[in-house]
């Protein structure tokens, strides 16, 4: 696939939360660049950081949040640049929803309760500056046939009266409203069922195909990543430790933690199979571990993986990670993956 | 075949919402023998967890029986009765909210065995709480006995959860979205220790869950039962139902779930259902609860009589489709297009 332009080119970016017990480095010196047009998946457990970042991204961080580094340079349709970290709060509120929009975690509760849902689009159009019903009407139909809502109904309905699914995909249809460039789509099918999964998702790639849009999407589920993105992203402890393309990452994986979340999940078309967890649990991101984060809870660990933190370099076309051990980790990814087919 | 530990016969269990009765278990049969893995899945609603709770006697049924053992639950009285639901155990889904947050590890771990006079003395009863800790992996104990439940994670508290239910040492422990709160690369480790436990232990495990992949790892060497709407629609050794599905609401489900494989995944032959809404619990469908979304849908047959769980030709397990049944196999279903039959 060729992706030329970058939307959004995020650099060095790091995100520290003040605690009582000194600054908790939620993302550390995340840097990735998102095209136009392109699926950016983002994985890892939970509390490595990936709402953190997609909330920078938005500049929706809570108060005691610090942005000590970094750059997030978007590009607007008219090929102007800017950093989204230094805008100011007009041109900010401008950005949020019109440029980049957002469809949060829990479909239950972000849509609100007493108004109908044809009240939230009018609201948020006229927040923006469009204050013609009948437009935001035509617009908000057209996108509710094509994300497979009852269009009328919707409309006119309140959140109660939809089910999970319908309100996720009501959710979806909004936050394409503005004809965004960029959508964060924050666990966009956890707790739903799988047949509604199923359609979420389907909506999601026929609707991206039409409209062109970027997404970025933080799940913990690798399955959804698998079939949805064009790259995709694991982040450790706060920090993005490989990237790569969808097939490169799933299939020659470099980095020790992408290798082992690969392993500790179960395929439902591979018949009986071994899974290994990866022992422990995340580290505390106050006082961090020396060198790699990932290194007391890495089979492939060694004194160097506790002396020095990995750079993340290289390792092929559009892929990279930050692994003292890539060679070792790619040769076992090779055993595993070969010995699945 | 040995006696079956816990029997649901014809269980059906509905719930009053004001006025309105909600029929959310229909005619459940299911058998459950010593030491074995059974799993139940589906969607929200379709009465997994009813079932599960009926299973260990949280919930009554509102007709039918619930056998323990071969008698009635209801006829066991006294010590018997106290025995009965000492041997079925539940973990609940959420560790943080199932754990007593004013209470140390220790304390929620000696309760039941107190109260049930597990132990006769405070040396055995730390020597037991010792153990019970040991044997779900949280070691060393003595870290972990005064902590309090919010200084453990998830996985963690998961593990003294488990650990609550082994006090009593149940013959039956269900496991209801029992790891669906954790991480994916903590869920492994608790399934083999469950999976351990089960052997170390000699109890059966009613695994809950929605997510299929997990229920096929984890029951490889038992059996899934698939529930719509209150009903068991299919029932078989894993292998065969995840291998060789036959309702097509299981092929449905398959077809539809995404897997960590790329390749897999995008070229994966979808099922298109005729339609995608579930119909709600107060208005199912007559006949075969599944017809309005089912492509092989048979008019006159699916919507007339409620399928029954049984044998049908050419598959080695239970499911309740009457075109499988029947012998007739499954055909596309064209919708009429002009002319009204009849």
């Amino acid at each position: 696939m060729s992706h030329n332009k970058v939307v959004l080119s995020v650099q060095d970016l790091s995100v520290n939360y003040l605690t009582q017990r000194g600054p908790l480095k939620a993302v550390s010196h995340a840097s990735f660049d998102l095209h136009k047009g392109e699926t950016l998946a983002l994985m890892g457990e939970s509390g490595c950081g990936k709402s953190t970042l997609n909330l920078a991204l938005m500049r929706l961080l809570p108060g005691n949040a610090r942005v000590p580094s970094g750059q997030i340079i978007y590009t607007r349709r008219d090929g102007s640049t800017v950093d989204v970290l230094k805008m100011g709060q007009d041109h900010l509120r401008r950005f949020r929803w019109s440029e980049c929009s957002m469809v949060f975690q829990a479909a239950l509760n972000s849509l609100n309760p007493v108004l109908r849902v044809r009240d939230m689009f009018y609201d948020t159009a006229r927040a923006h500056g469009e204050h013609n019903q009948h437009k935001v009407r035509r617009r908000a139909l057209d996108l509710f046939r094509k994300v497979r809502l009852d269009p009328e109904r919707v409309f006119n309905a309140y959140p109660h009266e939809l089910s999970g699914g319908m309100r996720q995909r009501v959710l979806i249809a909004l936050a394409l409203l503005l004809d965004p460039q960029i959508v964060i789509l924050d666990e966009p099918t956890t707790a739903v069922d799988i047949l509604t999964q199923r359609t979420i998702i389907d909506v999601l790639l026929s609707i991206k195909d039409e409209l062109n849009f970027s997404i970025i999407f933080i799940s913990h589920d690798l399955s959804v990543a698998a079939e949805m993105a064009d790259t995709v992203g694991t982040m450790y402890a706060g920090e993005i430790v490989e990237i790569g393309p969808v097939n490169d990452m799933f299939y020659r994986p470099r980095h020790a933690y992408t290798l082992g979340l690969l392993e500790a999940i179960p395929r439902l078309s591979a018949g009986a199979e071994e899974l290994t967890s990866i022992p422990g649990s995340p580290p505390d991101l106050v006082e961090p571990p020396s060198g790699c984060k990932f290194h007391v809870r890495c089979p492939f660990a060694t004194d160097i993986c506790a002396q020095e933190a990995p750079p993340l370099e290289a390792v092929g076309e559009r892929h990279s990670a930050a692994c003292w051990h890539a060679d070792r980790v790619h040769a076992k990814a090779l055993e595993f993956t070969g010995a699945e087919s | 075949m040995s006696q079956p530990l816990v029997e649901l016969r014809h269980v059906d269990r509905s719930f009053k919402q004001g006025r309105v009765m909600i029929p959310v278990l229909k005619d459940i049969n299911l058998t459950i023998a010593p030491n074995e893995i059974v799993c139940l899945v589906g969607e929200s609603g379709c009465g997994k967890t009813t079932t599960g709770k009926i299973i260990v006697g949280l919930l009554g049924q509102s007709a039918g029986d619930v056998l323990y053992q071969g008698r009635p639950v209801g006829d066991y009285r006294g010590k018997e009765r106290a025995a009965y639901r000492r041997a079925l155990q539940i973990v609940h889904q959420d560790p943080f909210a199932s754990l007593n947050s004013a209470h140390t590890i220790g304390q929620i771990l000696s309760y039941p065995l107190k109260r049930h006079k597990m132990v006769a003395s405070r040396a055995e009863l730390r020597r037991r709480i010792w153990e019970l800790l040991t044997l779900v992996d949280l070691t060393p104990p003595g870290d972990v006995v005064n902590k309090y439940p919010h200084q453990l994670s998830g996985g963690q508290r998961q593990r003294v959860s488990i650990a609550r239910a082994l006090t009593v040492e149940p013959k039956l422990i269900v496991a209801d979205e029992a790891v669906s709160m954790v991480d994916v690369s903590i869920r492994v480790s608790l399934l083999k220790m469950l999976h351990r436990l089960r052997d170390q232990l000699n109890v059966a495990i009613v695994f809950i869950t929605h997510d299929l992949a997990l229920a096929k790892y984890f029951a490889w060497e038992g059996r899934i039962g698939v529930m719509y709407l209150g009903r068991m629609v299919e029932l078989g050794p894993t292998p065969e139902v995840i291998g060789n599905p036959a309702h097509p609401y299981t092929r449905a489900l398959i077809s539809a779930i995404p897997e960590a494989d790329p390749e897999v995944t995008r070229h994966k032959q979808r099922m298109v259902l005729r339609s995608e809404d579930i119909p709600s619990l107060t208005e199912i469908p007559p006949g075969c609860a599944f017809h309005p979304r089912c492509p092989f849908y048979v008019p006159g047959v699916c919507d007339a009589r409620v399928p029954p769980l049984g044998q049908a030709p050419g598959f080695r397990h239970d499911v309740a489709c009457l075109p499988l049944t029947h012998g007739d196999g499954l055909r596309e279903y064209r919708a009429p297009v002009s002319e009204e039959p009849g």
